[in-house]
């Protein structure tokens, strides 16, 4: 008797958020579905949640976000869900060929009127245009742009190894010797999507932006003997990095540039969010930053969205929302503290300083040439991307360049049937 | 009419459990072939025949050997270092220590931890980190003067990395073993070995000539429970190093492939060839369990 | 326990203990690491410093972990979960093994069998049709008001059916048939039989089937991962691994968590370890 009495006692409060879940299906709700819970990219989501609170009192927000820095968790969750037909009422995804993939599984619905209502599609910058629009439909609301290839240093640390940032690949490699003199490790790394990251960059300071893009159109055979080469480079560079101690995820692997023991990191301008607005960390003192080598001239861009799930439940609250993440105001509120830029073009670069205002004037540069990143997205749908993963972890771990290029192109050649 | 009398009311009893089991082993596992067996890749089912395709590029694919490699190597180690443990700290208890239930207890604690907590913990136990970075285990073998047993663990650059998951799958499930093996030492008769003490054997040949052969069946039990948890460990590799090329099993490249890149189809492939490989130990072990109790 | 306890000669003992001792030190390292790091105030953690004491006692690392919703809100959901589905699957276990060995209708010989494989079967190969089988059912997906809390408890009673079959069909061998020999004469009578004398008989049993139960169930990862749609209705081992598993928050407050999150389980098993004991030794096929 005594032990039914505590079984029951303990169903009790284990039951409320069942019933409330039952009874308390708030009509007014809005849920935004991300992956941002890291530092400096849950601040910029809190700003632009903030703000919407202010202008649209009364709707219950629920923010859900699933902890990982590429979202490769995170995308799974949604995936289940998105099957389910059970969508939250916005999701963050990338623009270009990862969105495409979306709107080929029938998931996303058609914002072309909204967005042309709304007169967005002027103020946006033609290259995220360009990425959220298939057959003439627009389907998302890009609420930044990132910058893939960059290269993270610690001014003190190559003053004390007396090396300049290197301009080419060969250089950083060149520059092991003397790093590895003073103990310090040339190249930090962090999880497995961050070496996919530092392969594209290789790539598209070896090959150049026209044959990178050409990469992932079609228009260039990954075998062809300068992609293995480029590949060959990349295998060097990561001899010189600290692959075999990465850290678990990209704060740590700053954390080591940050602190002096590794030189250099190659990571998208979230750094920039994590170094100054959480580490508190000053420009050109204790952290600068460049173009990774051989991409000078080039933006390597990934661009954060969010969309309009077929079937969200609340689909006018999250109208409401896009138009939060449109607005200039919550455009650049949330890239001061995430690191990125606005994806709209009338943003005046002295909205923003150090980093942010070097990066913006290359962005809104017409000479500039932009590339879509490999890692986060933009090129290649999940279907090719699960594939270059699987075959980058051969090639990570003692694989070689040549079957690396034949595994990623034959598997470009099976997702275009 | 009788037999149903007879049998009806247990039938009745048994027949919720037997029709939900139908369906969620038997009939699912039927669904998994199925769909095992179409081009289903993306969000939205799709159930168009593929034959055996799915199968035939599974044999061909490098990952897929890659990680049943792995697993292999796992279960090698995972498998023999518990059993071997076990064994040990069975032998230490069995004829009864001041304490022994504090030690039992201290021993079989770690499987009441989830085996996500443990990969968790085990992750910064295994740090690999170097000069002022040394952490973990590491550090403590650097403070005794161990230096040379200083290893990257399951980051290590091997084939052989995963084997390095073996030491938190076994802190997690020695002491099942061990009492596993308690029991069944225990589980020999006093009358015998007193026989052959009588005969004057010593202790040890007491044990190798008496306990030994009785403890078959043990060693039995443990290895086939053993081994389908190594087959099927996934949230212990998951929690240590996710994504992580050099601890990819089967049971991980089945959930990336349907998560990452939606291919439910060689999902489906991959998880039922695993059924397979599983069944092979777990069938006959079943068999063979049922015909020695029907004969006792 | 009817054993000889045969005299040790002293230094042997001396060389047991020595070595029983030096394993309880390694088992308890890792436990070592979690309370002495959840336990130093967050200034004071450090990676390299994992093993050295705290200077003075802090809970800090411990508000912070519970103050996350993935831990006390997951901690609730997992109660919730594995309380359920532990109980649940023990009633049905019980009237299973009642009557697998004790009414040995014809063809219990391979049902019994069938019903045990059930327990080794790697859940990958299930979780598809799974998913499917919930969306059209309405148990998942589709705006489902307990975002797959249902769906997971349900899962749980499921899988947990072939190891409590398993503990009471042991349990009730052990029990002579005698005592319900006088009510074997019709139908209607087993089913009193059962109801009045087998499962007031089965105290034990139950202790021994829902220990086990709760905790597999709790320590569940696979189907929590997959079938819980909501952020709100993840169970504590899910919430766990969002919020420790990458490593971006620190390292004390990742400790403090795994500790909160396993707590429950090393209580039960600390208070109940011999019914746990019992469930090791019938998850074995060993009765």
């Amino acid at each position: 008797m005594k032990r039914r009495g505590f079984l029951a006692a303990a169903a009790v409060p284990a039951l409320a958020p069942l019933l409330a879940a039952c009874s308390g299906d708030s009509k007014n709700q809005l849920e935004i579905f991300s992956w941002w819970t890291g530092p400096g990219e849950e601040e910029g989501l809190a700003k632009l949640i903030k703000m919407f609170k202010e202008k649209y009192k009364g709707v219950d927000f629920k923010n859900s976000a699933v902890a990982g820095g590429g979202g490769d968790k995170a995308k799974g969750k949604l995936a289940a869900r998105l099957a389910s037909h059970n969508p939250p009422d916005s999701f963050q995804a990338h623009v270009g060929a990862e969105m495409f993939d979306y709107v080929d599984n029938k998931v996303l619905d058609d914002l072309t009127s909204f967005i042309k209502d709304n007169k967005f599609n002027d103020v946006l910058h033609p290259a995220t245009v360009k990425n959220m629009t298939q057959k003439g439909k627009m389907y998302a609301i890009p609420v930044d742009v990132h910058r893939a290839n960059l290269l993270w240093f610690n001014p003190s640390v190559l003053e004390k190894a007396n090396v300049e940032p290197p301009k080419t690949w060969e250089d950083l490699i060149s520059q092991n010797a003397k790093f590895k003199k003073a103990k310090l490790i040339t190249l930090a790394t962090g999880a497995q999507w961050t070496l996919l990251q530092l392969l594209e960059t290789v790539l598209l300071g070896q090959l150049k932006a026209d044959s990178y893009r050409k990469l992932f159109n079609g228009g260039k055979d990954w075998t062809e003997s300068d992609v293995v080469a480029a590949l060959n480079v990349y295998a060097d560079v990561l001899k010189i990095s600290d692959m075999k101690h990465h850290a678990s995820d990209w704060q740590p692997q700053l954390d080591k540039v940050d602190k002096g023991t590794a030189a250099y990191a190659v990571v998208g301008d979230w750094a920039y969010a994590y170094l100054a607005t959480a580490k508190k960390r000053k420009y050109k003192e204790d952290y600068d930053v460049v173009v990774t080598p051989g991409s000078d001239g080039m933006f390597d861009f990934l661009a954060d969205a969010f969309t309009l799930p077929s079937g969200a439940p609340h689909p006018d609250n999250c109208k409401k929302w896009l138009k939060v993440v449109a607005s200039k105001e919550g455009q650049i509120q949330f890239s001061l503290v995430k690191g990125s830029l606005p994806a709209r073009k009338d943003v005046d670069a002295s909205e923003f300083k150090d980093y942010q205002a070097w990066n913006s004037k290359q962005w809104t540069d017409p000479k500039t040439e932009v590339v879509p990143s490999l890692a986060h997205g933009a090129a290649a749908g999940p279907a090719w991307s699960t594939k270059i993963t699987d075959a980058l972890g051969e090639f990570t771990t003692g694989g070689k360049a040549k079957d690396f290029a034949a595994k990623v192109q034959s598997a470009y050649e099976k997702s275009q049937k | 009419m009788r037999r149903i009398r007879k049998w009806g009311p247990g039938l009745l009893l048994i027949s919720p459990s037997l029709v939900l089991l139908a369906v969620f082993v038997y009939g699912f596992l039927g669904w998994n072939i199925r769909v095992s067996l179409t081009t289903w890749q993306g969000i939205n089912p799709s159930y168009d025949s593929a034959g055996m395709k799915n199968y035939s590029d599974l044999m061909d694919d490098s990952i897929w050997w890659r990680d049943v490699q792995h697993v292999l190597i796992f279960t090698l180690v995972f498998v023999g270092g518990a059993l071997l443990l076990g064994f040990f700290l069975a032998l230490l208890m069995e004829k009864g220590i001041r304490g022994e239930n504090l030690f039992r207890s201290i021993f079989l604690f770690p499987m009441a931890v989830s085996f996500i907590a443990t990969g968790i913990i085990w992750s910064w136990l295994l740090d690999n980190g170097e000069g002022s970075n040394l952490a973990g285990i590491n550090k403590l073998f650097s403070a005794v003067g161990l230096n040379f047993l200083e290893n990257d663990w399951h980051k290590a650059d091997s084939s052989w990395a995963i084997s390095a998951v073996a030491l938190p799958a076994g802190w997690a499930l020695s002491g099942y073993i061990m009492a596993l093996f308690l029991a069944g030492m225990r589980g020999v008769p006093d009358e015998l070995r007193e026989a052959a003490r009588v005969d004057g054997a010593g202790e040890f040949r007491v044990f190798w000539h008496v306990v030994r052969p009785m403890l078959w069946p043990t060693v039995m039990a443990a290895v086939v429970m053993l081994m389908h948890i190594s087959l099927k460990t996934f949230d212990l590799l998951y929690a240590l190093d996710y994504n992580s090329p050099k601890l990819e099993t089967p049971a991980l490249y089945m959930y990336r492939d349907i998560t990452d890149g939606y291919y439910y189809a060689s999902g489906a492939t991959i998880a039922t060839v695993l059924v397979f490989g599983i069944a092979v130990i777990i069938v006959p072990y079943i068999w063979y369990t049922m015909r020695s109790e029907r004969r006792s | 326990m009817s054993m000889i306890r045969t005299k040790w000669s002293r230094p042997a003992l001396i060389t047991r203990y020595t070595l029983l001792l030096v394993f309880v030190v390694i088992f308890l390292m890792p436990i070592y690491v979690v309370l002495v790091t959840s336990f130093k105030s967050p200034a004071e953690v450090s990676v390299p410093d994992m093993w050295s004491l705290p200077h003075h006692l802090s809970f800090d690392n411990f508000i912070k972990a519970w103050d996350q919703p993935a831990i006390h809100h997951g901690l609730l959901n997992s109660i919730l979960i594995a309380g359920t589905s532990a109980i649940v699957s023990s009633f049905l276990g019980a009237a299973n093994g009642f009557v697998l060995s004790k009414w040995r209708f014809p063809g219990a010989d391979w049902v019994f069998p069938l019903i045990l494989f059930g327990m080794f079967i790697p859940y990958q190969a299930i979780i598809i049709p799974m998913t499917q089988f919930y969306n059209d059912v309405g148990l998942w997906g589709n705006g489902e008001a307990t975002g797959g809390l249902l769906a997971l408890i349900l899962t749980h009673i499921i899988y947990g059916l072939p190891i409590t079959t398993l503990i009471f069909r042991s349990y009730y061998a052990g029990v002579p048939d005698t005592i319900f020999d006088s009510s074997q004469m019709d139908g209607a009578g087993m089913l009193r039989s059962f109801w009045h004398i087998a499962l007031p008989l089965a105290i034990p049993g139950f202790a021994v089937s829902i220990i086990w139960q709760f905790t597999s169930a709790w320590n569940d990862f696979l189907f929590g991962l997959v079938l819980t749609t909501d952020t709100s209705s993840w169970p504590v081992t899910i919430g766990l691994n969002n919020i420790a598993g990458v490593q971006t928050i620190p390292f004390g407050q990742a400790m403090a968590a795994a500790l909160i999150a396993s707590l429950p389980t090393l209580v039960v098993y600390i208070i109940l370890g011999r019914f746990f004991m019992r469930g090791l030794m019938a998850g074995a096929l060993k009765g």
